[in-house]
């Protein structure tokens, strides 16, 4: 009997892998991605593990295909653009073994940076691109990306969404297919990307979709359900299911294949009904390339662009329901923070203090953005940090940026930021970059990573020194310190902003969080020491709030006496006590 | 029968995720379709989540909507008022009573607001609870949560043995005996 088990999204991504026999997973951790592969790896039969960038992910993956497996990688959206450079070119190569990109969109943005829309790339470098509706079709259709990329030689893209990958439902579960390995042969015209080459491949790729679209009218994840032909949405993804809650009576055009469009099954579908809607979150890929096909639909009209879609919104736009909704109470904003005893607090606190610009990057850290640390000034992508603080250098002079430094994460250094200070010692920059090596990936939950010492399987491995890589590029004054110790810190800060040479600042304590970490103390406010300065309160450290008499109380629950209160507080009314 | 509709409210790292399993594996356990939508990443670190839980006999859409929630629970006051507007006529709300100060109102830029629960009351149905002092009697105030899952459990359709047998198959096994007094209390409340 087929067993049945709630999956997450993700989980059910990493599963289909896993069924359709998939050998080699690579993947750099990103919300809402990351879960693909920490499900991945729990099956033995795969290789699994975290590369360093999407762009490198990408490309194991990649090699792994044309030894003649079934590959894939996985990443969120932004880790697309990092990756689009070996993926636009596969894509004329195309593939031996299946090779099947997960990308994961976040409509709504809730742990983004942008909103981009993974379609647009992938129209760009000519993939075409599979989305499933729920857990049950997100493992489904797993297996057809591999089976399509074998059977049109090329790489495939799953696309999904926050929603997606982070809601559970029922799925069936299925056996694992021994995939027998595809012979190797050298094979100059399909694998060396030379211009000669690349001018016939472009060639069959535009064939190759032409006979997807074509053959699109058959394939099982493309269906047309017929009901009342009133109304007709052609809908795909996640969007499916309001369709589906709000107009369960409605026509649908259920597209699984969202690039290329199976265009037949569209023409029909459009004549059959009497008003047709595109139902798409983000972009208007769909609707403008069936509006260029000369047919009548609405969609961005009365769709936005932006954030996720409900229920709602087609009750109210589409059957003109006056939905009698009670307005949402106006209550005080609860955006995430830094975690009580999170040693970027203490980094942050001392660059404040130090009336100190950060140009930052992307990680918890950069939630010194926001008050009351207010330090980050900047925050574009992934590596970032170090090249902006550069190009500021460069645009105003090494004066401008002697207030300035640039902070990044340890897994987000070794990302891409470790190019950009290759770039400040090469191009003669004098800034100050700060590395808060926190031991792990924190924002997306904890991930290894090529400095940690363990891989994504749980196996030992060699941890790259950071401070040697620093030193290795160039960088003569590179010095380590307890992100805890502020004295020292701010001394640190101080010579070596001022100092016009490149230097790197590695401020060291393990994320909170981590589950190698111990607290056997925690901090308690003595309130008659209490003189209500405040100092302790500057940070903005969650356990920290005042009595009614406006002297310091800590929420021993959340307290884990990292000891910056007390440190910050010149009347010793902090004490560090045993739990 | 038609969907039911749950929400779970709280601030991020209050077991929100934890519940919404024990939920998830209920429905499934019971035969029913089932759907889950939760919050990961950055909005984890202390800030509002919400979680979505609807079962039925089929079920299209993972998220609650607007003025269709049955039962919300609510880990903290001020996300009951947050998320309020998401209950049904005649829904429920289960609030645990502890207040969790938002970091607008520790920098002093708002205030926290009074008299929260006495509002909700006036147009809801409300059961409260001050789950964590319980959790503390029971020796772990980290079970509040499913303390305050046992009230809420009244409100559903399943019996008090398919919720003990899926908090012993979610919960880690050496916290099986804890979780399952503290639904006990929560239950007979």
């Amino acid at each position: 009997m087929s067993k049945k088990k709630i999956m997450l999204g993700n989980e059910a991504i990493a599963r289909g892998a896993y069924e359709a026999g998939v050998k080699v997973s690579a993947a750099y951790p990103g919300t809402p991605s990351t879960e693909i592969s920490e499900n991945i790896v729990k099956y033995n039969e795969i290789y699994a593990e975290w590369s360093p960038n999407e762009k490198v992910a990408m490309e194991v993956a990649i090699g792994a295909s044309i030894s003649g497996v079934r590959a894939m990688a996985s990443m969120k959206h932004v880790g697309v653009n990092v990756a689009s450079d070996p993926l636009y070119t596969i894509a004329y190569g195309g593939v031996n073994g299946g090779l099947v990109l997960v990308a994961a969109d976040d409509p709504g943005l809730y742990s983004s940076q942008n909103e981009q829309d993974t379609r647009c790339v992938a129209r760009a470098a000519q993939v075409p691109v599979l989305e499933p509706s729920d857990s049950q079709e997100a493992k489904d259709f797993m297996k057809y990306a591999f089976e399509y990329s074998e059977k049109y030689d090329t790489p495939v893209i799953v696309r999904t969404t926050t929603r997606l990958s982070h809601s559970q439902g029922p799925v069936t579960l299925e056996e694992r297919a021994e995939v027998e390995d595809k012979v190797y042969e050298r094979n100059v015209a399909k694998y060396v990307m030379m211009p000669g080459n690349a001018k016939n491949r472009h060639v069959f790729v535009e064939q190759r979709l032409k006979d997807m679209a074509e053959d699109g009218v058959n394939m099982p994840i493309n269906r047309v359900e017929y009901n009342d032909k009133k109304i007709g949405f052609i809908t795909s993804g996640i969007a499916y299911q309001y369709v589906k809650e709000a107009c369960p009576n409605a026509s649908v055009c259920k597209l699984g294949l969202v690039h290329p469009l199976p265009r037949k099954m569209i023409e029909e579908f459009a004549k059959n009904v009497e008003t047709l809607y595109i139902f798409e979150e983000l972009e208007p890929v769909i609707e403008e390339q069936v509006k260029s096909w000369g047919i009548k639909c609405i969609g961005k009209e009365i769709f936005t662009v932006q954030g996720e879609y409900s229920a709602n919104m087609i009750r109210e736009k589409v059957l003109g329901e006056t939905l009698e909704l009670k307005a949402p109470s106006t209550v005080p904003a609860r955006p995430p923070i830094l975690c009580p005893g999170c040693p970027h607090r203490s980094v942050f606190s001392v660059l404040k203090k130090l009336g100190i610009h950060a140009a930052g990057d992307i990680g918890c850290y950069t939630l010194g953005a926001v008050a009351p640390l207010s330090v980050v000034d900047t925050t574009v992508c992934m590596g970032a940090s170090i090249s902006t603080l550069h190009g500021m250098e460069k645009a105003k002079g090494k004066d401008y940026i002697k207030n300035w430094v640039a902070v990044i994460g340890d897994s987000t250094f070794m990302h891409t930021g470790v190019n950009s200070l290759m770039n400040m010692v090469y191009n003669k920059s004098t800034g100050t970059v700060m590395i808060l090596d926190n031991s792990t990936t924190g924002m997306t939950g904890h991930q290894d990573h090529a400095a940690t010492g363990k891989t994504l399987m749980g196996e030992p491995t060699n941890a790259i020194n950071i401070y040697n890589l620093c030193k290795a590029i160039g960088v003569e004054h590179v010095v380590e310190v307890n992100a805890f110790d502020i004295d020292a810190l701010a001394k640190i800060v101080k010579e070596e902003t001022a100092r016009e040479e490149v230097s790197v600042i590695i401020t060291k304590s393990p994320c909170v969080l981590l589950k190698s970490n111990v607290f056997p103390n925690k901090c308690v406010a003595i309130p008659e020491k209490c003189k209500k300065c405040g100092a302790c309160l500057k940070p903005g450290c969650p356990a920290l709030t005042k009595n009614e008499d406006g002297t310091i109380k800590i929420d021993e629950t959340m307290c884990n006496a990292c000891g910056l209160c007390k440190t910050l507080c010149k009347f010793d009314a902090i004490e560090e006590v045993a739990k | 029968m038609e969907t039911k509709n749950i929400m779970i409210v709280g601030v991020g790292g209050q077991g929100t995720l934890l519940t919404s399993r024990i939920l998830g594996g209920i429905a499934m356990a019971s035969g029913y379709d089932v759907k889950l939508s939760e919050v990961h990443g950055m909005a984890q670190r202390g800030g509002s989540v919400v979680t979505f839980v609807r079962y039925g006999e089929s079920v299209a859409e993972p998220i609650v909507e607007e003025g269709c929630a049955d039962v919300i629970i609510a880990f903290e006051r001020l996300e009951a008022k947050r998320y309020a507007h998401f209950l049904k006529k005649d829904g429920v709300m289960i609030i645990n009573d502890q207040r969790i100060d938002p970091i607008t109102v520790v920098t002093g830029a708002a205030t926290y607001p009074e008299g929260i629960i006495e509002e909700l009351q006036k147009d809801n149905k409300v059961f409260t609870v001050n789950a964590m002092e319980e959790a503390k009697k029971l020796g772990n105030s980290k079970v509040f949560n499913i303390i305050v899952l046992g009230i809420a459990a009244k409100h559903m359709d399943y019996s008090k043995e398919q919720w003990l047998q899926v908090i012993e198959n979610t919960v880690p096994p050496k916290t099986i005996e804890i979780n399952k007094k503290a639904f006990e209390i929560g239950y007979e409340m």
